[in-house]
């Protein structure tokens, strides 16, 4: 097996950036581990003492509520040390660059940084210029990835419906901006589903975008005919200025989960959603609250994926250092 | 050489002795956890033959090992499932072989994270000596005194079996 900067050589995690060039059996090994952790939440002492003594930063660069607090929790919950580094309205804002922040944080003995930013490809080069014994997650870069909500999503997928071959998996709405979905689709692939289906206007969709290994369908009714699972993907903000989109109430229209446009759907058919949800946008809240919903679930998935994705990271740092 | 060791034996004794130690503590309907992999296994023969009246508990220690920064992940670690509360209960720790007692040690740590159980007695099946720490059994199938090179492996589960095993002397090879 050939190291990279996310793997060493003997296919440890180094570090978590991407799900891009993660085997199938890593990407089965993180929910494996996912699942051992999985039950601490619900015990009397909700801990482990596993990263006792360890230093875990949360640097985010961009805001983010769900992603920073269960990494926070994940990291607490393996007894590791956690500073919270809204790094926007401090360092940055005062000229100091990244690296010499960095360089900061690691003068006071950090052991993992976990990054948020705006800009694709943040995390490589936190990756690429921390010091050997610090490890990196990739908790968000720009358009381009986001592994561990990928992973929780894979974990969800898994603990709700088992199999991964037989299923039919549809992708709903901004594909163009979103790192989730790219992040899904590579999971996905690598994972063998039987086909992932891309669902969205032509202006919010990748050019080649086929090339990821999608199905490309523009209408929500024959795109999620027999699909097994529906993600639908945040529209921010920004997206419902009309440039890409008429307006929010037209997009809803069109591409909006609602019982009757799930109505082509498999009956055991799950939605799931990354959160934060804009009701009446990406999905109606019958359809959001509804037996079909799991997002909920993801986002309790979610502490056990990053508290399996710090403590692989740690470990394959740990080991490095006796070797 | 040491004489062969038959578990089925082993474990006929380890029953008797752990029904009459039970008998005499006096301690009413307790329950019982087994250390993955091979004291589960163990435990759910002890679990059966004893009549326990509640499901049998399993403890994987991975995540209360002491060597984590010097050997990192265990591959392939199963959830603990404790299918009980353990407040206040009389709890009997089985595991396959006691040697240093760190095991014993993370497991302890793991249950009261549960809860805060009435008593903890520990059963195993091999007490082989070579305690690092003050830890000790109240039952053993057997006890041997083996060089730190000579380890017991115990297979199964289905038959038990038990084998010597050459090994490096080192005594850090983990709970």
């Amino acid at each position: 097996m050939s190291a990279s900067l996310q793997v060493d050589a003997a296919g440890r995690l180094r570090h978590f950036l991407d799900v891009e060039g993660l085997s199938r059996q890593q990407l089965i090994e993180i929910m494996d581990t996912a699942e051992s952790f999985a039950g601490v939440g619900d015990r009397s002492v909700k801990k482990v003492p596993l990263l006792r003594g360890k230093t875990v930063v949360n640097l985010f660069f961009e805001a983010s509520t769900r992603t920073r607090t269960t990494f926070e929790l994940a990291a607490k919950r393996l007894s590791a040390d956690v500073l919270n580094l809204n790094v926007s309205t401090s360092a940055t804002t005062k000229g100091e660059s990244l690296l010499d922040t960095l360089r900061n944080l690691e003068a006071m003995q950090a052991d993992m940084f976990v990054v948020r930013h705006g800009e694709s490809g943040a995390a490589h080069f936190v990756a690429r210029h921390a010091a050997p014994h610090v490890g990196v997650i990739n908790a968000g870069d720009g358009c381009h990835a986001h592994p561990t909500q990928a992973m929780l999503d894979m974990f969800t997928i898994r603990r709700v419906k088992g199999e991964f071959t037989p299923l039919t998996v549809a992708i709903v709405g901004d594909i163009l901006h979103s790192r989730v979905a790219r992040s899904q689709i590579h999971a996905l692939n690598t994972l063998g589903v039987r086909e992932v289906r891309v669902i969205a206007p032509q202006t919010l969709l990748p050019p080649h975008v086929e090339q990821l290994g999608v199905q490309v369908h523009h209408d929500i009714v024959e795109g999620v005919r027999d699909a097994d699972v529906i993600i639908t993907l945040r529209l921010q903000r920004e997206r419902m200025d009309g440039r890409l989109l008429p307006s929010k109430h037209e997009y809803f229209q069109l591409y909006g989960l609602t019982e009757s446009n799930l109505s082509t759907a498999r009956p055991d058919a799950i939605v799931m959603h990354p959160g934060p949800i804009n009701r009446g946008v990406e999905l109606d809240s019958g359809t959001a609250d509804g037996p079909r919903s799991v997002i909920l679930q993801q986002v309790t998935h979610g502490i056990a994926i990053r508290m399996a994705v710090i403590s692989m990271v740690m470990a394959g740092h740990a080991v490095e250092a006796t070797a | 050489m040491s004489a062969p060791l038959d578990a089925g034996a082993l474990l006929d004794r380890l029953a008797d002795e752990l029904a009459r130690w039970l008998a005499q503590s006096g301690c009413s309907d307790p329950l019982m956890v087994g250390i993955h992999t091979g004291g589960a296994w163990v435990a759910e023969q002890l679990h059966a033959r004893l009549g326990f009246r509640e499901p049998l508990g399993r403890l994987d220690i991975a995540f209360y090992r002491d060597d984590f920064t010097r050997v990192g992940m265990h591959p392939q670690v199963r959830p603990s499932q404790l299918p009980f509360d353990v407040e206040g209960r009389h709890l009997v720790l089985v595991d396959d072989v006691l040697y240093t007692g760190r095991t014993i040690r993370a497991a302890l740590n793991e249950l009261f994270d549960y809860g805060r159980p009435a008593s903890v007695a520990l059963a195993v099946l091999i007490d082989r000596g070579g305690r690092e720490l003050p830890i000790a059994a109240d039952v053993a199938g057997t006890v041997l005194e083996l060089p730190p090179e000579r380890h017991v492996k115990l297979s199964g589960p289905e038959p038990l079996t038990l084998a010597y095993v050459e090994r490096g002397a080192g005594r850090e090879g983990g709970p």
